[in-house]
């Protein structure tokens, strides 16, 4: 049975790296200060943050690791604790009932540290801003090093975003 | 509720003890309570299925507390004190709820006061004991979810209490919503909780068209069914694939994930957006479904039906799998009663209840469905109720794509007020209850929106007790509720 089922995952539904010269990746790549690949090479480990979603990233977010994205094949990883990320990968308007819980994990996490705003109310507060709840997107809180647009963000947009934030501007 | 003084009550304070005398008894069960300007509401759900609605005018700031008859009202009566300022009059839990004292502002939708200064302490429930300790886990978890706080009292491995903490995404959506025109207001209320977008749209959409006397065309109901269950198809599965993941049972998931993503990627060649997001507006939908978005869901069908049975066997067939899910995380059927808990939870408690069935709405008023039924209560039974949902709704698929009526998908309308509306939407994790009040000018006065999750949550608090730590994310992902769909 279970062979069956480890057959039925082949041939790989895996899709194709996106291409270096997609315009997506390019565009984000572009926005890149540092790239981190000069620093750690080709290894991320990603901490996830939800600073008030409506969940609708977070859906998208799960989806890098199904068959079809497969984010750990670029040497990229979702890890449980902020004390072991190298990037937060922050969701949501920031609202002020997750901000201090939003820098304490900016806190634990050890440099060098990236931090990329995810969707369009990461970006600036999105359907939310002007509320008395909210912060108003990531970087009133926090530095951010990239924003990954969206509504939410797809997960080939939400992959570019990591790779182009590795790798900074195509050579 | 102290005694009302009977001779004296005026007729709203009569009829909202009697409310409160009838839900204790449990002749009808709460669909919600809330504020809106100078009173509270209620509505209620009576035998034969009927909605009925009760004011009550807090003249004096303060309304008698329903929680202190019926508990399930105990976290929306004080969401609803945080945000308009009264007070619940002998009410067992006078501790806020939403507001954690980080806001700028008090009563948002009352008589605001500025707030400056350190947040809010929180009293949490005790348990005392020899050997007891506490865990307190959130609001980051260590995987990619909504926040919120739990705090365990543990015996060993053992749960001897479990309590919940949430309000941490409470985003506003009710202050925005007021004075919002339509169009914003849809768009709000599809970002309530992004995995039921579709069926809060709806929702939101069918409570505006009720205000307004608005006749949807036909075609854009069954669009809208379509887009219901293809929501309800993508989650289950999710939902299936993660609760095994969560027994560390990765193949399940893996599988399960394939078939979520081949789900969205059907709705976008359907619809346009893997989520459906925005795609259901008052009066109509706004897109139709593309050619080529057919065969998509079509071919979907057809993939599910080969994939899915065998996932199926092999979830049945996973002695080590079942020894974590049977007999975990018990939900008792009184208390799914008591709560009045709608979809999976309740459904897997024994409460025969689905909003499509029961509270019939166009296309589901024309089509005929099983709605899968379970008394275990356990993680099991949860998993078995959404099992039995998926071959439900791709039958359901399947009849609306051969049914599909030809014509508008969208009606013109002209907005005005002052209007109300109401509407019971089953969205893949339970009954989603909106109220809307439109203003004279056609905006939004009020807006309530009450996610299931109001009356699952505190189920899960009950369900984990005497289980152990370990098999609490087990339980947790076996209800799935929403963090923001109840922080708003």
């Amino acid at each position: 049975m279970r062979d069956t089922l480890l057959q039925s995952l082949r041939p790989p539904l895996t899709e194709p790296a996106p291409a270096a010269d997609d315009p997506e990746l390019a565009a984000l790549a572009a926005s890149v200060k540092n790239a981190a690949e000069a620093t750690l090479g080709r290894s991320l480990a990603i901490r996830h943050v939800d600073a008030g979603s409506c969940n609708g990233c977070e859906l998208e977010i799960h989806a890098l690791n199904n068959a079809f994205y497969d984010l750990e094949r670029f040497g990229l990883r979702f890890v449980a604790s902020p004390r072991h990320a190298d990037v937060l990968l922050v969701t949501g308007p920031v609202t002020l009932n997750m901000r201090e819980a939003l820098e304490r994990t900016y806190e634990a996490t050890p440099a060098p540290k990236w931090v990329v705003a995810t969707g369009v109310c990461a970006a600036d507060g999105g359907v939310f801003a002007g509320s008395y709840a909210i912060a108003g997107g990531v970087s009133s809180v926090l530095p951010v090093d990239l924003v990954i647009p969206g509504c939410p963000p797809t997960p080939a947009s939400l992959l570019k975003g990591l790779l182009a934030l590795m790798t900074g501007r195509p050579r | 509720m102290s005694d009302p003084g009977a001779i004296f009550a005026s007729p709203s304070e009569v009829n909202w003890f009697a409310a409160g005398r009838r839900l204790a008894a449990g002749e009808a069960a709460l669909v919600s309570i809330w504020g809106d300007e100078g009173r509270m509401r209620m509505a209620l759900r009576e035998p034969d299925g009927a909605l009925s609605f009760v004011d009550y005018h807090c003249d004096d700031g303060a309304f008698p507390s329903v929680a202190a008859v019926h508990p399930p009202a105990g976290r929306l009566e004080r969401s609803a004190c945080d945000l308009f300022g009264f007070e619940a009059r002998d009410g067992p839990d006078r501790r806020r709820w939403l507001d954690h004292g980080r806001w700028p502002v008090r009563h948002p939708l009352g008589t605001p006061s500025a707030h400056e200064g350190l947040p809010d302490l929180y009293a949490f429930l005790k348990a005392e004991g020899p050997g007891l300790h506490q865990i307190p886990v959130g609001p980051v978890h260590a995987g990619i979810i909504e926040p919120g706080h739990f705090r365990f009292h543990a015996s060993g491995e053992t749960v001897v209490r479990l309590e919940e903490r949430l309000g941490y995404v409470h985003k506003g959506v009710d202050r925005l919503m007021r004075g919002a025109y339509l169009e914003r207001a849809a768009s709000l209320a599809a970002r309530v909780s992004g995995d039921s977008t579709v069926a809060y749209s709806i929702a939101f959409a069918r409570s505006v068209e009720m205000a307004l006397g608005i006749e949807t065309p036909p075609r854009a109901h069954f669009l809208r069914g379509l887009m219901a269950e293809l929501e309800r198809l993508a989650n289950h599965f999710g939902d299936i694939g993660a609760i095994c993941n969560d027994a560390a049972f990765a193949l399940m998931h893996a599988h399960c994930g394939i078939l979520r993503e081949r789900t969205l990627r059907a709705a976008n060649a359907a619809f346009g957006h893997r989520l459906m997001m925005d795609a259901v507006v008052p009066g109509g939908v706004a897109v139709d479904v593309r050619p080529d978005g057919i065969d998509a869901i079509q071919n979907l069908i057809a993939a599910v039906r080969s994939a899915f049975p065998k996932l199926v066997h092999l979830y049945d067939n996973t002695a080590s799998l079942q020894d974590r899910t049977v007999g975990t995380g018990v939900v008792k059927p009184n208390m799914a009663r008591q709560f009045g808990a709608g979809g999976v939870v309740g459904r897997a408690s024994g409460r025969d209840f689905d909003a499509r069935r029961d509270h019939p709405y166009p296309p589901y008023d024309a089509l005929a469905f099983q709605v899968p039924l379970r008394r275990e209560g356990d993680v099991n039974a949860r998993v078995w109720v959404r099992i039995d949902e998926v071959f439900e709704s791709l039958d359901l698929v399947e009849a609306m794509l051969s049914r599909l009526p030809e014509g508008s998908i969208q009606i013109q309308f002209e907005i005005g007020g002052p209007r109300e509306g109401h509407a019971l939407v089953e969205a893949f994790r339970g009954d989603v209850f909106t109220h809307v009040r439109l203003a004279e000018d056609g905006s939004i006065g009020r807006c309530h929106l009450r996610d299931a999750s109001w009356f699952q949550w505190p189920l899960l608090e009950a369900a984990i007790e005497g289980n152990i730590v370990a098999d609490f994310p087990l339980g947790n992902k076996s209800f799935n509720c929403s963090y923001s769909g109840c922080d708003l």
